[in-house]
């Protein structure tokens, strides 16, 4: 049976691991590779590593440092932030990742995911998309730039549209929950699950075992990201899994 | 010494990694004369069944494969050439050393094509599996899969059963990605190295 996966999310700026707190206040908490090894170790499904270097120079940092994940990591990895065209994604697979995630440079150019997944398969392209659910009209705002500028497209519109693109899984983030440790929004996860033919990949809001175990069997999703309930070791990954494995669901 | 074939299809490092992580020497190689002359050779494969078998016939390298005595381990679309035909590209005919055919997944049962993620191995049986428990979980990423036979060495469910990996003489396919597997992974590939 597949099992359900579990997944870090590693943010880097020049070449160290970053959490931020509602896309705001970083803190510094390691190195990126021998953080991914020891979550590799512990029992994490896979990984993904988001540069989030504002220079030129950390984004070479990054190319490097994807390489050394590659040759140190045996798990599979995911890696983002800053991709804008199917060279950039070339570039990355050469280095070693096993897929990338594009998110808003997708939603300004929506034929960048056909361009990579044309080249590399669907298998490599993972469609982020952070939303915003607006409390007046209920309508889930598709948001750029780490949550900060509402667009005009609405969720699962565009979930739809990037798996017709060629999107081979969907990691949605609400912007609502995200940072706030108070759970995910399973009844929209869900309805993605309904509407989409590809896995879904929950992010932003677990606090506690039971959001997961909430997301992964009512919120239908395939996948759990999380960052900060990992890198402070609120619950390590080794907890999780047996705490999901008692409640009857299909882990590594 | 693991020769491992270089003939075009995408992305060799993860495979090469691994050999590295395990302190195994290998070579990345198209040559037919060091492939013939090899100890060992991996035929990895990522991509698409029909321009795969293009490239290998194009490097001259389909009967020289076929006559290898030496173990030879195929990873993914490397499995799926071994055997008889894929379904992949209209109809491909490849190797021929497992009887199999590879047929796509169907959607019907409600399952998500491409298979995707970690799943179980059952009914072990080659010595690559030494050491490896029943129920081991590995990592697939696949759209096509060969049918169960005599030649199954490991299968696994996903909207029904198919051949998880492959074993015949000195043959072993692996349809999931040991280099990626975490430690389940370097055990069989280990395994590879020892046989």
């Amino acid at each position: 049976m597949l099992a359900k996966r579990i997944i870090p999310c590693l943010d880097v700026r020049d070449g160290r691991t970053v959490k931020g707190i509602n896309f705001g206040g970083l803190r510094t908490v390691g190195d990126p590779v021998e953080l991914g090894r020891r979550y590799a170790d512990e029992g994490a499904d896979e990984l993904v590593y988001l540069d989030i270097s504002a220079t030129v120079e950390g984004r070479r940092t990054f190319a490097e440092l994807v390489e050394r994940i590659a040759r140190e990591v045996d798990i599979p990895f995911t890696v983002g932030g800053g991709i804008a065209s199917a060279e950039d994604a070339g570039e990355l697979l050469l280095a070693g990742a096993d897929k990338v995630t594009v998110n808003s440079a997708a939603v300004r150019d929506p034929a960048l995911i056909d361009a990579i997944a044309g080249r590399y398969g669907s298998q490599f392209v993972v469609v982020a998309i952070d939303a915003r659910r607006d409390e007046t009209s209920g309508r889930w705002v598709v948001t750029t730039h780490g949550g900060r500028v509402p667009t005009e497209r609405e969720l699962f519109g565009w979930a739809r549209e990037a798996q017709e693109r060629g999107a081979g899984e969907i990691l949605f983030t609400s912007m609502n929950h995200d940072g706030t440790k108070s759970g995910y929004p399973c009844e929209t996860f869900a309805r993605l699950a309904e509407e989409l033919s590809i896995p879904v990949i929950a992010s932003g809001g677990a606090g506690t075992v039971d959001h997961i175990a909430e997301v992964l069997t009512g919120g239908r999703a395939d996948a759990a990201l999380a960052a900060s309930i990992f890198h402070y070791g609120e619950i390590p990954i080794p907890v999780l899994k047996a705490a999901l494995r008692d409640r009857g669901i299909p882990v590594r | 010494m693991v020769t491992i074939i270089d003939y075009g299809t995408g992305n060799l490092r993860s495979v090469a990694n691994a050999f590295e992580r395990l302190g195994a020497a290998y070579c990345l190689t198209a040559d037919p004369e060091r492939i013939r002359r090899s100890e060992r050779v991996l035929l990895p494969g990522v991509g698409e069944a029909a321009t795969a078998m293009e490239r290998l016939r194009a490097a001259g390298l389909v009967e020289l494969l076929r006559g290898l005595t030496c173990p030879v381990l195929g990873i993914c679309l490397g499995m799926q050439l071994l055997c008889a035909e894929s379904e992949e590209g209209g109809g491909t005919e490849c190797l021929g050393l497992f009887p199999n055919r590879v047929r796509r997944f169907a959607q019907q049962s409600g399952i998500k094509v491409p298979h995707v993620g970690w799943n179980s191995i059952h009914d072990l049986k080659s010595p690559l599996y030494r050491g490896v428990e029943a129920g081991a979980y590995v990592y697939y990423v696949h759209s096509y899969a060969a049918e169960v036979n005599g030649c199954t060495a490991a299968a696994t469910d996903y909207g029904g059963r198919f051949s998880g990996s492959l074993w015949r003489d000195n043959f072993y396919g692996c349809q999931f990605h040991p280099e990626k597997s975490g430690e389940v992974g370097r055990r069989i590939l280990s395994n590879f190295l020892s046989l």
